[in-house]
């Protein structure tokens, strides 16, 4: 069976600092896999080469068989993977609602002209879209705050948006930087288990960076863990969970 | 809620009010309370509402500081008035090809500007466009065919109260839906947010050079109807304060408002007019007035938001009818 993403080798240095050193992951389409690691260890840096935000030193990136080495942003985008920032970043004085629908981009295909001469091709779409974009919305429980500015959303909503405006642009891989960061454990509770659902309901794959290991556990088929820029165990939950390595240097920790 | 049924009302009341407008200026014009002079001022401001909404569309939509909207006028100004001298079109026409000539000049004279600007995040059209605006004076001070320092001479008056009102409505329908289309949104996810525009799929740098060179477009457009209005043209009418001064219209407005760029437009062309009084401190007391300004509506007057006529209407009505 082919995998949907196919990294090799991967590695990029800042100055003397190898942030990431011959990574390499495989995943299935339709597969959860979480990426666990320390502070610093990597994790965002290897979200950035994957996103095209950075160009890696060394290494292979395969979607479908496609490299993504060297394309845009906005190319790999198209290409079907999107993401969601550790960081959160909305387009804070644009509603929520045009938060996703700029992530129609792609899928938008009336003109300037159009748009200028209001033709019929405008309505459609705009209609269409934002149907589409409220359809979204309910899966996070947002359709209430549409047409409020975005930063006016309570801190956890903000985070369903990001992933909300991710899902817009119709991935097959979806890559989510500690979604759950700065959510109470109830709330951390209820976007896991949207996060199962929109796998399902989308038939997407989705790569998560967590934190916290024992929620990674529980929904994630397959963990990475990464250390010092490199993978040092991979498996099921419960390999990890008995990976000496990973017990010494990771689990080990009173974080 | 269908999209069409909610814009409808807001474009009636829009277009009414414009028509009314037209007709009450007309009328005074015609019944004399408006003189030559007032009907200068009034084409004054149809010119810098031009500026000033075609530079809110970089700098308030797409977020890029421009320090050089004066040198794209002056393409519009140069290109379309040596159009005019040296064609020898049917006069009802001549002007408008004329004006469509200087903001196609100053439309590619944009892309030539922008390529390498915008293909770089950060604020490098801010630097690139001041070096512009200077250079492309300099360059007309030392041309002959643009009369050099002694200005351009023997432009055709073609510039009224009509024509300056119905394109600059034009100019704001134009710019006003493009903003509010899917355009309109990328234009604005990138002053938002330029790295989460380009995770959501948006070509940054397409979108950076399409608000840039439509700016441009309508800067020549302004030009156009500048040269044509004042006849005698030169470099030094189009400098860097002339830059600032388009600059601070959209900056005191709200940048990324195009109702708070034209209420400021007016206000800062009439104000200077009303100071002339007290012509020694004139730039002492605009300048007072503008800090001031600063200090009290950081945001400028509208912000981001947009002022509706109709919005008002609901308002009064609300109150009279309770
Ligand atoms: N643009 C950059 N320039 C220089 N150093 C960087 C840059 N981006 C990341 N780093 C460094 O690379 C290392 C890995 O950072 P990264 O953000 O990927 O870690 P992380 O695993 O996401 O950590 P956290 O759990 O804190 O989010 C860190 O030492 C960081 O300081
Ligand atoms: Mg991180």
């Amino acid at each position: 069976m082919t995998k949907l993403l196919d990294v090799k080798n991967l590695s990029v240095s800042f100055g003397g600092l190898k942030a990431v050193n011959q990574f390499e992951i495989q995943i299935g389409s339709q597969e959860l896999v979480g990426l666990i690691g320390p502070n610093g260890a990597g994790k965002t840096t290897v979200f950035n080469l994957l996103t095209g935000v950075y160009t890696p030193t060394e290494g292979s990136i395969l979607l479908d068989g496609n490299s993504l080495i060297g394309k845009g942003s906005n190319k790999i985008v198209n290409m079907g993977v999107a993401r969601t920032f550790q960081n959160i970043r909305l387009f804070k004085n644009l509603s929520v609602i045009d938060n996703v629908k700029i992530a129609f981009q792609s899928q938008m295909k009336y003109s300037a002209l159009a748009a200028v001469l209001r033709l019929p091709s405008y309505w459609k779409e705009e209609k269409l879209f934002e149907e589409k974009a409220l359809d979204l919305l309910k899966i996070f429980k947002l359709e209430n705050f549409a047409y409020q500015k975005a930063c006016n959303l309570p801190y956890g909503e903000q985070r369903k948006l990001e992933i909300a405006r991710a899902l817009a642009t119709e991935p097959k891989l979806l890559l989510l930087d500690e979604p759950a960061a700065g959510m109470n454990p109830s709330e951390t509770n209820e976007l896991m288990e949207t996060i199962r659902l929109v796998k399902e309901k989308f038939e997407i794959a989705i790569l998560l960076i967590e934190h916290d290991m024992s929620l990674v556990m529980g929904i994630c088929e397959k963990v990475a863990v990464l250390e010092y820029g490199s993978i040092i165990a991979s498996g099921s939950p419960e390999q990890i969970q008995n990976d000496p390595r990973v017990i010494a240097s990771y689990l080990g920790e009173s974080d | 809620m269908n999209v069409l049924k909610k814009k409808i009302p807001s474009y009636i009341v829009n277009a009414i009010s414009v028509i009314a407008i037209y007709l009450i200026i007309s009328q005074l014009v015609w019944i004399g309370v408006i003189n030559n002079y007032y009907l200068g001022i009034i084409i004054v401001i149809g010119i810098n509402i031009i500026l000033s909404t075609s530079l809110n569309l970089t700098t308030g939509f797409l977020g890029q500081l421009t320090l050089g909207h004066a040198g794209f006028m002056s393409i519009g100004a140069y290109a379309s008035a040596l159009f005019s001298i040296n064609a020898n079109l049917p006069e009802s026409i001549e002007f408008y090809f004329a004006l469509l000539v200087g903001g196609i000049c100053a439309a590619i004279v944009g892309i030539l500007v922008g390529i390498p600007a915008l293909r770089l995040r950060g604020d490098y059209l801010a630097i690139i466009t001041l070096g512009f605006g200077e250079i492309i004076r300099v360059i007309i001070l030392n041309l002959d065919f643009t009369g050099g320092a002694k200005g351009l001479f023997g432009i055709p008056y073609a510039t009224n109260f009509t024509n300056v009102f119905f394109i600059m409505l034009l100019t704001i329908y134009i710019i006003w839906t493009v903003i509010d289309s899917r355009h309109g949104r990328a234009i604005k996810s990138i002053r938002e947010d330029e790295i989460a525009a380009e995770a959501a799929g948006v070509p940054t740098t397409y979108y950076k050079l399409f608000a840039f060179t439509l700016g441009s477009f309508f800067a020549g457009i302004a030009g156009g109807l500048y040269s044509h209005y004042i006849l005698i043209i030169d470099a030094a009418k189009f400098d860097f304060n002339r830059s600032i001064e388009i600059l601070v219209i959209v900056v005191l407005g709200g940048m990324g408002s195009l109702t708070g760029a034209i209420l400021a437009a007016v206000t800062l062309t009439i104000l200077p007019e009303y100071l002339r009084e007290f012509s020694e401190y004139r730039m002492l007391i605009y300048a007072v007035i503008l800090i001031f300004a600063m200090i009290f509506r950081p945001k400028g007057l509208l912000g981001t938001s947009e002022f509706s006529l109709l919005k008002v209407f609901q308002f009064i009505k609300r109150k009279v009818i309770g």
